[in-house]
């Protein structure tokens, strides 16, 4: 009986190794009720009392050794069914995307809102005020009388006599100096409006920042400093910035600030115009004229002020060549931002 | 201001001084330099030569052949030129040469002869025939005899032609700086150089007359004309200037015309005193009075325009008539004429602010307005006259009279300030020795006087310490300026909570897949037909620009529509398929006349393509999430004509309308040419923000089951969706947790103008699993209700 038995283990083994394999019918075959291993186990009743643990102890271990053979081969072949199936789910990554549109920011926003958080970090609030204002805030009260030359570099759209929009954001530092007292550090981003007509470089309206800080024993070196934080934040920490003495009727001393360019580094670039540096800031020191006529002692308190561009940034920064593009808003060009 | 290193060296020697490096001083101190040019850079091998003989060329008949002495050498070159003649002095151009406009002349061969260069017409070495009066243009530049003994001299060398010139933007603070003593004042102190200033000295003609036997002034208006001057110059010859004072004058970009008209222009670039100079035969009774002009009196300006007057402006006049534009520009009636034999010259200062309103009024800034209306220093009144006479006696162009009329009834005291070495240095944040500080000073001509600073007359911009503060900080160097931190009490920066609430907003907008736009806050008026405003509509009271650029940038926006759908018509003519955008727009509207406008922001959405109502509706509950803006009611609204009367609707809160939304009408999509269905929301930013529960609190996550109801009812298409939903939230009480559309059936089966609503309701209670006889109890609440109020019953 022992041959019979390895008889039916090769056969069994080999059946399941075989490509074709159908793994229940050779279960049932060798181990099912009416299986071959259990005919032969059956037939055990003849055996002698000596040989039948014997023979019982091989019978065993065939079975185990089938059943095991039968468990490597059906996972076996799951796997291999599994990467079969696997290999026919395979896709084409490189077909386009679903859409999940997600909107864009206007470059604008982007580029006020950068500004603005720089600002914050060093304990300004951001401060707001009309753009159709009265003539006393946006001109008088900043040391530009009527018919003074400065008047003429801001060509001013005008609503009445009193009444304009303005042309810098500057008059938001007067309402807030005239309800708020010393120390103050206050931004004002906003629409400023000047009578140019639109090219790739102008526009009647465009936004501007402007800063102010008031404060006891405020110097034209805190300017410095805090304009130099703000450009390297912005533009980078190897970013130098150059004074260049102007004048403004609101501030005094004043100056105008270049940083270098931040594409090339100060070597000449298309962006600098082969310069190095790219005008980008008024500042000054607040004129004691506008401190005092904002009930501000001038002897008591000093403070200096700044202002910028934001489209100017905003084209410099994205290497934007023409500022209608700003405000025509053709979604191809908004998309890229 | 252009200035001529040439002229410059008169008074400051900084000849040593490269362009570049000029230059960046000069903007370094305060002086900003635009641009430099260096003339007659582009002019190479041109030489002053003198035609010893001339022959016809064989092989042409418009040719000539000519031997040219250039001095070391006889040349021969080949002209078709037929002003030429054997003697001429010429500018002859000599291989390798090269002319402006890249032009290079070699050695060759015309027609078979050999030519040397060719010989040059003013044109060809950029001159003009203001540059060299009497020459003719159209030929080759025949040059004076006087030339004779330069031959072989570079042509620069010869007309004087080379010399750099900086482009200065001088700030409106600083007249001073328009003139070239100015700038060479601003160049010695720049460069630690000493300052040459000489003061004109005027010989006279002393032959017994004076000015007294020809002219009296009279200021009628002291408070427009702060000081009037004038000299006469008598036996006068009208003719060109002298090559040099041409050439300084070109190289300011000033035309020359003739000797006393560019000693007018020389002096006003010289000392930034603008000058003027009268005919003396025109003035009627001999007088000059400076008065203002009558109402609608008309005056000829010397460039021949009329103009008409009023009394805020200053005229030089005669006893009849005005012979100048005070400040602006001379009278056609008085001016220069080749036949003039003696001449007044005007030396005055007028009020800036007044010079600038009549220029303006008149339509013509002029080099003299420009200067004027920045406010002169009257001190500067005399040395320009001076100078002018001083040109007078130097060119031979006549003889002066003795003696000077001066009226000066604006004479004013000089500005003195205490000198404060610390409180500058604590302002700017520096620590300058003070005797540096009144080196600086003392360069800018400042004085002492004890502990007390003068600053000179022409300053007058200097008038507090800041003032001065500058002037040693510019000087020192600006750049040199120590950054420092702030110090000080620490402020709290950040946002308001309605700047947080716009930042959220966008970004919200953004995140479902909305671009931001930013447009013009003015429109055309126009633009409220296009978006079928009413005619009595109230938002049609615009602020209105009174000087637009045009009629499409006139008025301020009191709604962002217009705006949205300018843009939304364009993307759609750029072909853009699927466009989704929103603006935060301000909108303005005005109070009372004289009052400023409400400036309000307004959520202005539109959107085509692959979006419908309910997208846009989307778009807007998702603003009104944000806000956590509880009970709000959207309900269909059909008058306002820029939307489709059955697509559109209104948000409220407890009956304030917080917005609207929907598709357009057809008739204003079709106003923007655009031909598929646009849909557009205008909400009210403002209304938003202010029932804005900022604070959301925490509702605990259920603990029990819920238990689900479906519905479906057959109603008839008119009945809102909504109001069926508002009912049954309401009838089925608080265990009601969501009652929501999942299908909505129209067909033949369930007849026209019907249609089948399937509405999901779930309910849940807090604190125990509801029962079946309590959900049951709730479902016939519902029904019966929905029978009682919409006569709806469920379908069988």
């Amino acid at each position: 009986m022992k041959e019979k038995l390895q008889l039916i283990k090769s056969e069994a083994l080999s059946a399941i190794a075989a490509d074709n394999a159908d793994l229940e019918q050779i279960r049932i075959k060798y181990l099912g009720k009416k299986g071959e291993l259990t005919a032969v186990l059956r037939g055990m009743g003849a055996l002698s009392p000596e040989e039948r643990p014997i023979v019982g102890q091989i019978a065993n271990e065939v079975r185990a050794q089938i059943e095991e053979a039968i468990a490597e081969r059906s996972a076996l072949l799951k796997q291999l069914e599994l990467e079969k199936k696997l290999a026919e789910e395979k896709i084409d990554v490189t077909m386009p995307a679903a859409e999940m549109k997600v909107g864009m920011l206007h470059p604008l926003t982007k580029v006020q809102r950068t500004i603005e958080e720089i600002f914050i970090g060093m304990g300004f609030s951001i401060a707001e005020g009309p753009e159709v204002e009265l003539d006393y805030y946006n001109f008088q009260a900043l040391n530009i009388p009527e018919n003074h030359p400065a008047r003429d570099t801001q060509d001013t759209f005008y609503i009445t006599d009193n009444i304009l929009l303005r042309s810098q954001t500057s008059p938001v530092q007067v309402r807030t100096m005239e309800k708020q007292k010393p120390p103050i550090r206050v931004i004002s981003p906003g629409r400023v409006y000047r009578s140019d007509a639109v090219d790739a470089t102008h526009s009647p309206l465009f936004h501007q920042v402007e800063g102010l800080v008031v404060d006891k024993g405020v110097t034209m070196g805190d300017l410095k400093g805090m304009l130099e934080t703000f450009a390297k934040t912005l533009f980078g920490e190897n970013t130098r910035l150059r004074f260049r003495p102007h004048h403004f009727p609101f501030t005094e001393p004043s100056a105008e600030v270049d940083v270098s360019c931040f594409v090339c580094g100060g070597e000449g670039c298309r962006v600098c115009k082969n310069e190095g540096w790219i005008e980008i800031l008024g500042a000054g020191m607040v004129h004691p004229f506008v401190l005092s006529n904002c009930g501000i002692d001038p002897e008591e308190y000093s403070g200096f002020a700044f202002g910028m561009g934001v489209e100017r940034i905003a084209m410099k920064y994205y290497g934007i060549d023409d500022m209608r593009h700003l405000y025509e808003n053709d979604v191809r060009f908004l998309e890229q931002f | 201001m252009n200035l001529s290193r040439n002229w410059l060296a008169d008074f400051v020697d900084v000849a040593d001084i490269g362009n570049k490096e000029y230059c960046d001083r000069m903007t370094d101190t305060g002086s900003k330099v635009e641009c430099f040019e260096q003339l007659a850079e582009d002019i190479e091998n041109v030489v002053v030569a003198r035609i010893t003989e001339i022959k016809p060329h064989e092989n042409s008949d418009h040719l000539q052949i000519c031997q040219v002495d250039i001095g070391s050498k006889t040349v021969q070159i080949v002209t078709g030129a037929q002003n030429v003649f054997e003697g001429a002095i010429v500018p002859a151009a000599i291989p390798t040469a090269h002319l402006p406009g890249g032009i290079v002349i070699k050695s060759g061969k015309l027609r078979g002869v050999q030519s040397d260069g060719m010989l040059c017409s003013m044109g060809e070495l950029n001159l003009t025939e203001h540059d060299m009066p009497g020459k003719i243009a159209d030929g080759i530049l025949i040059l004076d005899e006087e030339f004779g003994d330069k031959l072989g001299m570079d042509i620069r060398d010869a007309l004087m032609l080379r010399d750099s010139v900086v482009e200065f933007e001088i700030t409106s603070n600083r007249p001073d700086c328009l003139s070239v003593i100015g700038l060479a004042r601003e160049s010695a102190v720049s460069f630690n150089r000493e300052f040459k200033l000489n003061s004109p000295k005027v010989k006279g003609c002393n032959d017994g007359d004076k000015i007294g036997n020809y002219l009296s002034v009279a200021i009628d208006a002291p408070d427009l004309c702060h000081r009037y001057m004038a000299r006469v110059v008598k036996n006068v010859k009208i003719e060109p200037s002298p090559l040099w004072l041409r050439m300084r004058l070109r190289a300011s970009g000033v035309r020359p015309i003739n000797n006393i008209v560019d000693i007018t222009n020389y002096v006003m670039l010289e000392y930034g005193q603008p000058m003027h100079a009268f005919d003396y035969t025109c003035l009627d009774n001999s007088s000059i009075i400076v008065r203002r002009a009558g109402d609608g009196e008309i005056f000829k300006s010397l460039d021949d325009q009329d103009h008409t007057l009023d009394s805020s402006m200053l005229v030089i006049a005669d006893q009849n008539k005005a012979v100048a534009l005070a400040g602006v520009m001379g009278g056609a009636n008085s001016e220069i004429k080749d036949n003039t034999t003696t001449v007044v010259f005007e030396s005055a200062c007028f009020l800036g602010s007044s010079v600038r309103v009549t220029a303006k009024k008149n339509g013509m800034r002029t080099e003299s307005s420009a200067r004027f209306e920045k406010g002169l220093d009257p001190e500067n009144c005399y040395a320009g006259l001076e100078r002018a006479c001083e040109l007078v006696e130097l060119l031979g162009a006549g003889e002066v009279v003795n003696e000077i009329i001066d009226v000066y009834p604006g004479k004013t005291e000089p500005t003195k300030l205490p000198f404060q070495p610390d409180v500058m240095n604590a302002f700017l944040g520096t620590d300058v020795d003070a005797a540096e500080m009144k080196k600086i000073l003392e360069t800018l001509e400042f004085t002492f006087e004890g502990d007390m600073m003068v600053a000179p007359s022409f300053r007058a911009d200097i008038g507090c310490m800041n003032d001065v503060a500058e002037e040693i900080a510019r000087i020192y160097g600006y750049n040199k300026i120590i950054s420092g931190k702030l110090r000080g009490e620490t402020t709290q920066g950040g946002y308001t909570p309605k700047q947080k609430f716009e930042i959220d907003l966008e970004n919200m907008l953004c995140g479902i897949g909305l671009d931001q736009i930013q447009t013009f806050s003015f429109i055309s008026p126009k633009y409220y037909d296009k978006i079928r405003l009413p005619e009595d509509s109230t938002l049609r009271n615009s602020v209105v620009i009174s000087n637009p650029l045009g009629e499409d940038t006139s008025v301020m926006r009191t709604t962002a529509l217009p705006s949205m759908m300018e843009v939304i018509a364009r993307n759609y003519n750029f072909n853009n398929a699927n466009v989704r955008l929103f603006e935060i727009a301000t909108v303005y509207i005005p109070t009372a006349p004289d009052a400023l406008p409400d400036e309000k922001k307004v959520i202005s959405v539109g959107m085509y393509g692959d979006c419908d109502f309910y997208t846009l509706k989307g778009v807007c509950e998702n603003v009104l999430k944000l806000a956590a803006v509880e009970g709000y009611e959207i309900s269909s609204y059909s008058e306002n004509a820029s939307y489709h009367p059955g697509r559109c609707a209104v948000i409220s809160v407890d009956g304030k309308q917080l917005g609207i939304f929907g598709q357009l009408h057809p008739a204003t999509q079709n106003n923007y040419g655009i031909d598929t269905a646009v849909y557009a929301a205008e909400l009210d930013f403002e209304a938003i923000f202010e029932i804005m529960n900022p604070i959301k609190q925490y509702t605990p996550l259920p603990k029990y089951p819920a238990s689900t109801r479906d519905f479906s009812f057959l109603c008839d298409e008119s009945l809102e969706v909504g109001k069926i939903m508002a009912v049954m939230k309401k009838a089925g009480g608080k265990t009601v947790e969501s009652v929501n559309l999942f299908d909505i059936y129209r067909g033949q089966q369930i007849g026209e103008n019907k249609k089948s609503v399937s509405i999901r309701v779930i309910l849940r209670a807090a604190d125990r699993t509801l029962t079946v006889e309590e959900t049951e109890k709730v479902s016939a609440k519902i029904l019966a209700a929905l029978d009682k109020e919409l006569g709806i019953a469920l379908r069988m």
